[in-house]
């Protein structure tokens, strides 16, 4: 099986590198470099720039001060928030993405095309919106305000707010991940399994889980990544308290708006290394998951 | 171990997959679940197993009333038609897994297990192939070793769900002999799924044949294709031709031609179809006398010890609005003295057909 490696040929040469090398269906030399050029000018200009120019003004003030401005207290809590704020959110859309992907490939119900279409909702609304809806549900004059205060819990402008919003988010990266894998593989091996005799768990155990660890692990990778960079919807539900409910995000606006732009660069490098970071690991497991496709897994 | 299904009932949303089935199956023996494609008949296996629940109705295993157990509680052995190998395990873990996943009282040493499995790919004469993975194997590899797999936990009762279907002509074949020969070594009660008469003539005891959620005739795989008990029967167990026409007497009426019947049941002068498979088929010369009906010979093929004849008739037969076309099979030693051209002018006899009632499409 091919398939996700691309398609090659008897004699092993990518489809691109056969249509290129036949004369009959090379394009004129002239064409080729200009289309090269023009792509690579783009990425150069919006995608490479921008992450250069983030270390550059980053180090412009010395090694001292990129230090510095990481190592403040401030910096430290947000920091740290950020960490807490993934590490909750990651798992609770871990167990939610499953179970979701679950819930609709193996099993029939009505309303299931809804549900896989209310999955996507976080990636059409903005996130914005997404905040003041928990401000509206949450806040001091919203529905749940009064009974809240009453039993003196805090979400809006403190932790639970902010993880709520990056739940609500990431909600859908696992889940979509998921999917299509356990739609394209059926539910035949599990059917085998429980003949075999295995129980609901060893079934998921044994058999679920190695089939989607791959896909699993990048829905992981990419849920976290925009948990640690979401903006737009902790913005509205943190009140930028410094300290106390500023992530890192929050805090590079904050010192760029105090004009302290080697700081706020210092801290933005950091989310630009988590992003490397998370795009290496995305390659690797896009590697291993071709691999698999072609000659099995090797345990 | 007996299998026992009664009045099982299933509906999927309007459709009925399965309308009150009852069927016995006895101990040791290797049963073929034949229908064509929407039947009911894997429906009615995946029942067996526990994969489906029946609407109403019960699955005897032995003699303990099974419809409420879960699967993994029916010790059945099921083989798929797309293997569902475990395909992120070796071939030897996946042989072990049923192993693997009994309860710890119940759980054979790693020894045991390593022994278990191996004599299993002994069984299938794959040993070779233990530490290779699913996608490496061949496609009638993987099926022995879904079967193998199957065979680990010491099912009960044994069922394969179009083993066969995914495989090619060639392989297909070879692993049906070798099926039947597994299955006379184990005697193991044993039920597979088919669309294709071929197959269960030529692997299964008995046959169970089945239409639109029905079953149409039980019996051993020979009584079935020599007296059908229906025309669906009779026309699914291999290619025929029809006659419709009306009963008088012994003789079916066939717009001023007539044949010789045998027909049951069919009062005087009502409408019946009889039907004629290839070989039963006498092509005789135009003008001898005695029952038969024209034809002009269309096409003659010859390959291999039979000829085949395509005919077409020369009259318009009840309720057809045009000419039939018919189907006829002669041994090619026999062909010589029949002096067949295209456009030739014969008579088309049969003997004794059988005719059942007519039924309008």
């Amino acid at each position: 099986m091919a398939g996700a490696s691309g398609t090659l040929d008897l004699r092993g040469r990518s489809a691109s590198a056969r249509f290129e090398e036949n004369p009959a269906t090379r394009d004129n030399p002239w064409a080729r470099r200009i289309i090269l050029a023009t792509s690579l000018a783009f990425f150069a200009l919006f995608l490479v720039m921008p992450l250069a120019a983030v270390f550059v003004e980053a180090l412009r003030r010395g090694l001292s001060v990129y230090v510095a401005a990481l190592t403040e207290p401030d910096a430290l809590s947000a920091i740290k928030l950020t960490l807490i704020v993934a590490a909750v959110s990651v798992p609770m859309n871990l167990v939610f993405g499953i179970a979701a992907a679950w819930a609709i490939t193996k099993f029939d119900f009505k309303g299931k095309q809804f549900l896989i279409t209310l999955i996507d909702l976080p990636f059409s609304v903005s996130p914005v919106i997404a905040g003041l809806v928990f401000v509206l549900v949450f806040g001091a004059q919203g529905w749940f305000g009064p009974w809240l205060r009453e039993n003196d819990i805090k979400v809006i402008f403190a932790v639970p707010g902010i993880v709520l919003a990056t739940v609500f988010v990431t909600f859908p990266f696992v889940a979509r991940e998921l999917i299509p894998l356990m739609q394209a593989q059926g539910t035949e091996e599990e059917e085998a399994a429980l003949t075999l005799g295995a129980t609901g768990w060893q079934m998921f155990r044994r058999v679920t889980l190695p089939n989607i660890k791959w896909a699993l692990l990048y829905g992981v990778i990419l849920c976290n990544a925009r948990a640690m960079g979401e903006f737009g919807a902790v913005s509205v539900v943190s009140g930028h308290i410094r300290g106390l409910t500023n992530t890192m995000p929050l805090h590079v606006e904050i010192l760029y708006n105090e004009y302290q732009f080697a700081a706020a660069f210092a801290v933005a490098s950091l989310l630009a290394l988590l992003a490397l970071l998370t795009l290496a690991l995305k390659s690797y497991i896009e590697w291993r998951t071709a691999q698999q496709g072609t000659v099995g897994d090797t345990p | 171990m007996s299998i026992a299904v009664r009045d099982i009932t299933k509906r999927f949303g309007p459709f009925t997959a399965l309308d009150g089935v009852s069927l016995d199956f006895a101990p040791g023996k290797l049963i073929a679940l034949l229908g064509p494609s929407g039947c009911g008949k894997t429906t009615l296996l995946r029942i067996i197993a526990g994969l489906e629940w029946a609407d109403s109705g019960r699955v005897l295993l032995g003699d303990q009333d099974a419809s409420d157990r879960h699967v993994r509680e029916r010790q059945v052995g099921f083989v798929f038609q797309h293997y569902a190998l475990f395909r992120h395990m070796t071939v030897f873990e996946n042989v072990a897994f049923g192993l693997r996943v009994k309860p710890r009282v119940a759980r054979p040493s790693e020894a045991q297990i390593r022994k278990r499995v191996d004599d299993l790919l002994e069984l299938v004469q794959l040993g070779w192939l233990a530490s290779r993975y699913p996608t490496q194997l061949s496609g009638g590899q993987r099926q022995r070793i879904a079967l193998a797999r199957a065979l680990a936990v010491e099912p009960r009762v044994l069922l394969l769900d179009e083993p066969f279907g995914a495989l090619d002509a060639q392989v297909r074949k070879e692993l049906r002999g070798w099926l039947r020969r597994l299955h006379s070594e184990l005697h193991l009660t044993s039920i597979f799924v088919t669309h294709d008469q071929d197959e269960a003539l030529d692997v299964a005891d008995e046959i169970v044949l089945m239409n639109k959620g029905r079953v149409e005739q039980v019996g051993a795989a020979q009584d079935v294709y020599e007296t059908p008990a229906t025309e669906f029967a009779c026309s699914f167990l291999g290619a025929v031709n029809r006659f419709p026409g009306r009963i008088r007497g012994d003789e079916l009426e066939l717009a001023g031609d007539w044949l010789p019947v045998v027909a049951h049941g069919i009062g005087e002068g009502e409408k019946a179809i009889a039907l004629a498979r290839p070989h039963e088929l006498q092509i005789l010369s135009i003008d001898s006398a005695g029952p038969g009906l024209r034809a002009r010979v269309e096409r003659v093929l010859i390959n291999g010890p039979v000829a085949r004849i395509e005919l077409k008739g020369e009259t318009i037969l009840n309720g057809t609005g045009s000419y039939p076309t018919f189907e006829a099979e002669v041994p090619r030693d026999r062909l010589g003295g029949l002096d067949l051209k295209v456009g030739k002018h014969v008579r088309l006899s049969a003997n004794r057909l059988r005719a059942f009632p007519y039924q309008s499409l």
